[in-house]
C-alpha cells in the first residue's frame, strides 16, 4: 500500500501508458525519462520557472509540482500533443514572426500559458497577458515580443470566435 | 535536485486520512505547490505520503448559518471563480489572484496553503482579518479553532501530527462589511515583501472592529491590533504611528527591515483608503 514503486495507467497525448513508477518521480521527469516527451523541460524544479508546464485533465500545473504516481486515472497534455493537434498553431506561428522566443527553453510553456489563457479570455489586455504569464519565466526577449504574439493571437481568433457565436446562435 | 524515496498512498476517506497519519514520518499531500517543491529541494523527507485529493467531501463551497465554509481541498482556481466567495467573502476574492501564478492556482488548494503556513503567505492573513474559524479532524473526532488561535510560529500551527484540517469557515460579509488588500511583491504571484489584508464594519462615516492582518513581516501572519484601535479611533495618521509599536520585522533576503516598515506603512495608507471609500 505504502510501496515506493506503483501501478499507474493514464493517457499520455491521447495514448494509453500502463507502467511502473517511483513514488518520488516527478510527471514531468517521468514525461521525459520514460516516455521521451522532452519537450517539457526541467527548469528549477520548484514551481517557479515554469518551464515543465503540461496539461493535466484539461489545466495547466507544473510538471515538477506534481507526482507521476499522482497522475493514474488522469489525462495529459504535453506540448508534443498539443502541438500535433493544430490547436495552437497560430501562436507558434505569432511566435515566430515576432522573435517571441530565441533559445526555446521557455517557448513550449510559454505557449501552454497562452493559451490556456486565450481560451478562457477572449481578448485579453495586455496586462492580463503579463499576469497570466507571470509564472512563465524567459530569459532571453525581456517579453515584450511575447506579449505582442499573444495580443495578435488574441485579436486574430476574435472575429473566428464572434463569426462561431453568430452561427450558434442561428 | 530530485525527492529522496518516500512511499506513498492513496487516502480513501477522511479516516483513512487519520489512520494513515499514525504512520511514522508521514505527510499530507493536497495540491502538493509547496511541499512537492520542498521535497525537490530535500527540505522535506518524510518516509509516506498521504495523497488526501481523492477524499470525497473536501471540496465545496457553501453558504451556511451566516458562514461561507470552504472545504480544505478546494482549489485557488475554484475560488478564483466562485461566485459566493465573490460575493460573500470579497477578502478571499481580492487575494486570489495574488496567490501564485495560473498554473499554481489550478493545483494548489486553499487549506494546503492555510496549513503550510508560510508567513509570507495571503490566506493566513485574510483568515486573522476576517476572523475565520478552522475546523480541524483528528483521532479525537473534530474541533474548531478560532484563526487567531491557530497560527502558532514559524510554519507551526494548532495541527497536531495526526490532525487533517477539513473546512475553513468565514463570516458572511453583509452590507456593512469593509474589506481591503494590498501587497508588494517582486513579481506578479511571488510571495509578498510585505502584505497587508484587513476588514472593518462601517458606522456611518467611520470604521469599528477594524481587523489588520500583516505577511511578510514576522514568523506568522500578524495582527497590527494597536494601529486596529487607532484606525477605528483616531485616524490613518495616528494608526501610522501605532504601526511603529505594532511591528517589528526582520531583515530577511529580500528586504532590510527598515524597508519592510516603510512598506508596511505605505501599504496601512492604500488599505485605510480602501476600507473609507467603499461603499455599500
Amino acid at each position: 500500500m505504502s510501496t515506493l514503486a506503483h501501478d499507474i495507467s493514464l493517457e499520455v497525448n491521447g495514448e494509453r501508458v500502463d507502467t511502473r513508477v517511483d513514488a518520488r518521480t516527478t510527471l514531468v521527469d517521468f514525461l521525459r525519462d520514460a516516455l521521451g516527451l522532452t519537450g517539457s523541460h526541467v527548469g528549477c524544479e520548484h514551481g517557479v520557472c515554469g518551464a515543465c508546464s503540461v496539461r493535466v485533465n484539461g489545466t495547466v500545473v507544473r510538471g515538477c509540482l506534481m507526482l507521476a504516481v499522482q497522475c493514474d486515472g488522469m489525462r495529459i497534455e504535453t506540448i508534443e500533443g498539443v502541438a500535433d493537434t493544430g490547436e495552437i498553431a497560430d501562436l507558434e506561428q505569432a511566435f515566430i514572426a515576432r522573435n517571441a522566443l530565441q533559445c526555446g527553453f521557455c517557448t513550449p510553456g510559454m505557449l501552454l500559458s497562452a493559451q490556456e489563457l486565450l481560451m478562457s479570455m477572449p481578448r485579453p489586455g495586455r496586462a492580463e497577458i503579463r499576469a497570466h504569464l507571470s509564472g512563465n519565466y524567459c530569459r532571453c526577449t525581456g517579453y515584450q515580443s511575447i506579449v505582442d504574439a499573444v495580443e495578435a493571437v488574441a485579436q486574430a481568433r476574435a472575429p473566428r470566435r464572434s463569426a462561431a457565436r453568430e452561427d450558434a446562435e442561428k | 535536485m530530485k525527492p529522496a524515496p518516500f512511499g506513498y498512498a492513496k487516502a480513501r476517506s477522511l479516516s483513512h486520512a487519520i489512520e494513515l497519519l499514525g504512520t511514522d514520518d508521514a505527510k499530507l499531500l493536497a495540491g502538493g505547490q509547496s511541499l512537492i517543491a520542498a521535497l525537490n529541494m530535500r527540505l522535506s523527507r518524510p518516509a509516506l505520503l498521504i495523497d488526501i485529493n481523492s477524499v470525497a467531501g473536501l471540496d465545496t463551497i457553501e453558504l451556511a448559518d451566516g458562514h461561507v465554509e470552504i472545504g480544505a481541498l478546494v482549489r485557488h482556481v475554484q475560488a478564483e471563480r466562485s461566485a459566493q466567495i465573490a460575493r460573500h467573502a470579497p477578502l478571499i476574492a481580492s487575494a486570489m489572484p495574488h496567490i501564485g501564478h495560473p498554473a499554481i492556482r489550478n493545483r494548489g488548494t486553499l487549506g494546503g496553503s492555510i496549513a503550510y503556513a508560510d508567513p509570507a503567505a495571503e490566506l493566513p492573513a485574510c483568515l486573522l482579518a476576517l476572523g475565520a474559524e478552522l475546523d480541524i479532524a483528528g483521532p479525537g473526532g473534530e474541533r474548531r479553532v478560532s484563526a487567531d488561535n491557530f497560527f502558532r510560529s514559524l510554519f507551526e500551527t494548532a495541527l497536531g501530527p495526526r490532525d487533517v484540517l477539513i473546512r475553513i469557515r468565514i463570516p458572511a460579509a453583509d452590507a456593512n462589511t469593509r474589506v481591503a488588500f494590498s501587497e508588494f511583491a517582486r513579481r506578479q504571484g511571488d510571495y509578498a515583501l510585505v502584505g497587508l489584508a484587513a476588514c472593518a464594519r462601517a458606522k456611518g462615516k467611520h470604521l469599528e472592529d477594524v481587523r489588520l492582518a500583516y505577511f511578510g513581516v514576522g514568523p506568522t501572519a500578524l495582527r497590527a491590533r494597536r494601529a486596529e484601535a487607532a484606525l477605528a479611533e483616531r485616524g490613518h495618521e495616528e494608526a501610522m504611528r501605532a504601526l511603529r509599536t505594532d511591528l517589528q520585522p526582520d531583515d530577511d533576503l529580500h528586504a532590510p527591515a527598515a524597508v519592510k516598515m516603510h512598506l508596511a506603512g505605505v501599504l496601512l495608507r492604500r488599505v485605510a483608503t480602501q476600507l473609507l471609500e467603499q461603499r455599500a
